[in-house]
């Protein structure tokens, strides 16, 4: 039978599931790379010099999309779990950790 | 290692890698300002004890939080148990580590 | 609403002699009907080999527990109304437990979980000794008294993924049930209990998809139970003891 279970928080657990599997099937590719680096410095240029395909760049935006998710998904499961606060109060942490990060995030992306 | 002492391992490289992801979210977003190079990467982390120090925590962290959690996912969804989910799981997080390694290595060497 | 006379009711068959497929029914609708009233009419007058389970029909036994619409539901307390999808239903047994038959699931390894919890009574005095005074707003009694109304039904059992996806898990039911006895005054062995609930398949295997605390009809939370647990044994590991 077809199982139901489309709910805010199952939602939030299958996406901290995906974005960790994506982050782990990343990280040997980005490893890899990198250690061009020890031998062949112009062999990793040629790689890098893909980053300015507007496909890798949208690629890399779904990397650091996947970072971020795993990392706030992460940070409200431990809230949840260690820290003996109410459900509105891990609520409106969340939001103020969001929000100041978003903030900042743009702060950043102006000033440089 | 019991469930729980796994449980605590994933939690606690979570939390020690909690400001390294900032950190490295903020680099990146620094980095790719005016397209990537490997002279400029090597630049900021050639010979850098920080960076050293940053990125070895970093790959250490990683590994140990990524074989715990992929651990989980080979037994919940692929069906694997026992020894050789435990055996895979180990093959993994010693590759990650290794390929870090050579990675962190290469950059500031 | 426009009125119909009829739903059409799909229901899971078989068991494990026989290859588990839906059978389909018309069934009489009526302005007010549970799901177990659909399923009863059905067994009163379609097929009598019709198998399923109830006792107290108001909610109190945990007994009547399937599968309605993709969700674990007490189907006493459920109104067709509230579930119905274009005037059909689709039931089948509980998930995450083995079929007896038809609608029947065996609850075995279920309760073989409670127990495995460590949810059992640890007493602190004898028959000899007076009764121990309760403070009924102590906040340890608060986080008890938060998941005593559990009525056994298996719902959260059979809305959970990591039941589904790991057998030794002993599920939100167990676990909550474990944390009420933590936080119980008469209970004299904590370590006993943080202990059975630290294994293989403890609360640590839980990943807070929260299903537990959606679906369950007595509007417990399970999944905050469980993250107590976690607290508790964190807390445990780092040398604090709850006084």
């Amino acid at each position: 039978m077809r199982v139901d279970r489309a709910h805010p928080l199952w939602l939030a657990y299958i996406l901290h599931r995906l974005s960790g599997i994506g982050l782990a099937l990343f990280l040997p590719l980005h490893f890899w790379v990198l250690s061009y680096a020890l031998n062949d410095a112009a062999r990793l240029d040629a790689f890098l010099t893909l980053t300015e395909m507007p496909l890798v760049k949208l690629a890399e935006f779904g990397l650091v999309f996947l970072l971020a998710v795993h990392f706030f998904g992460g940070l409200r499961l431990l809230a949840l779990e260690w820290l003996p606060w109410s459900a509105p109060q891990k609520t409106w942490a969340a939001a103020a950790v969001a929000g100041s990060f978003l903030v900042s995030t743009t702060f950043l992306l102006q000033a440089i | 290692m019991s469930e729980f002492q796994l449980y605590m391992a994933q939690r606690l490289s979570a939390l020690v890698m909690a400001p390294f992801v900032i950190v490295h979210i903020g680099v990146m977003i620094y980095a790719i300002q005016g397209g990537l190079t490997a002279a400029e990467i090597l630049g900021r982390t050639q010979g850098s004890v920080f960076w050293l120090a940053f990125y070895v925590m970093f790959v250490i962290a990683v590994s140990i939080h990524a074989t715990i959690g992929l651990r989980t996912i080979l037994g919940e969804w692929v069906g694997l148990r026992g020894g050789l989910r435990d055996g895979l799981s180990a093959v993994i997080g010693l590759g990650l580590f290794l390929l870090g390694a050579q990675a962190v290595w290469a950059v500031t060497a | 609403m426009p009125e119909r006379d009829h739903l059409t009711v799909t229901v899971q068959r078989g068991g494990p002699d026989t290859p588990q497929r839906p059978q389909t029914f018309e069934v009489p609708a009526y302005d007010n009907q549970t799901v177990l009233d659909v399923v009863s009419w059905i067994q009163q007058n379609t097929d009598p080999t019709l198998t399923y389970r109830f006792a107290c029909r108001v909610g109190m036994c945990g007994s009547c527990a399937m599968m309605v619409n993709g969700v674990p539901r007490w189907t006493c307390r459920t109104h067709v109304s509230k579930v119905v999808k274009g005037g059909a239903i689709e039931v089948g047994p509980l998930r995450n437990l083995p079929v007896i038959k038809d609608l029947a699931a065996d609850m075995d390894p279920f309760f073989d979980k409670w127990v495995a919890a460590e949810g059992m009574h640890h007493p602190t005095r004898t028959r000899e000794d007076e009764i121990e005074a309760i403070d009924p707003v102590a906040s340890d009694r608060q986080e008890a008294n938060a998941g005593i109304e559990c009525i056994n039904c298996s719902v959260c059992y059979s809305a959970c993924d990591t039941v589904a996806g790991n057998p030794d898990y002993l599920g939100p039911a167990a676990l909550q049930r474990a944390w009420t006895l933590y936080n119980d005054a008469k209970d004299a062995d904590r370590d006993a209990i943080l202990d059975a609930v630290s294994g293989k398949g403890g609360c640590h295997s839980c990943h807070s998809m929260g299903s537990c605390t959606a679906y369950c009809p007595n509007e417990l939370d399970p999944l905050s139970a469980i993250a107590g647990l976690k607290r508790a044994t964190t807390k445990r590991f780092f040398g604090g003891r709850k006084g």
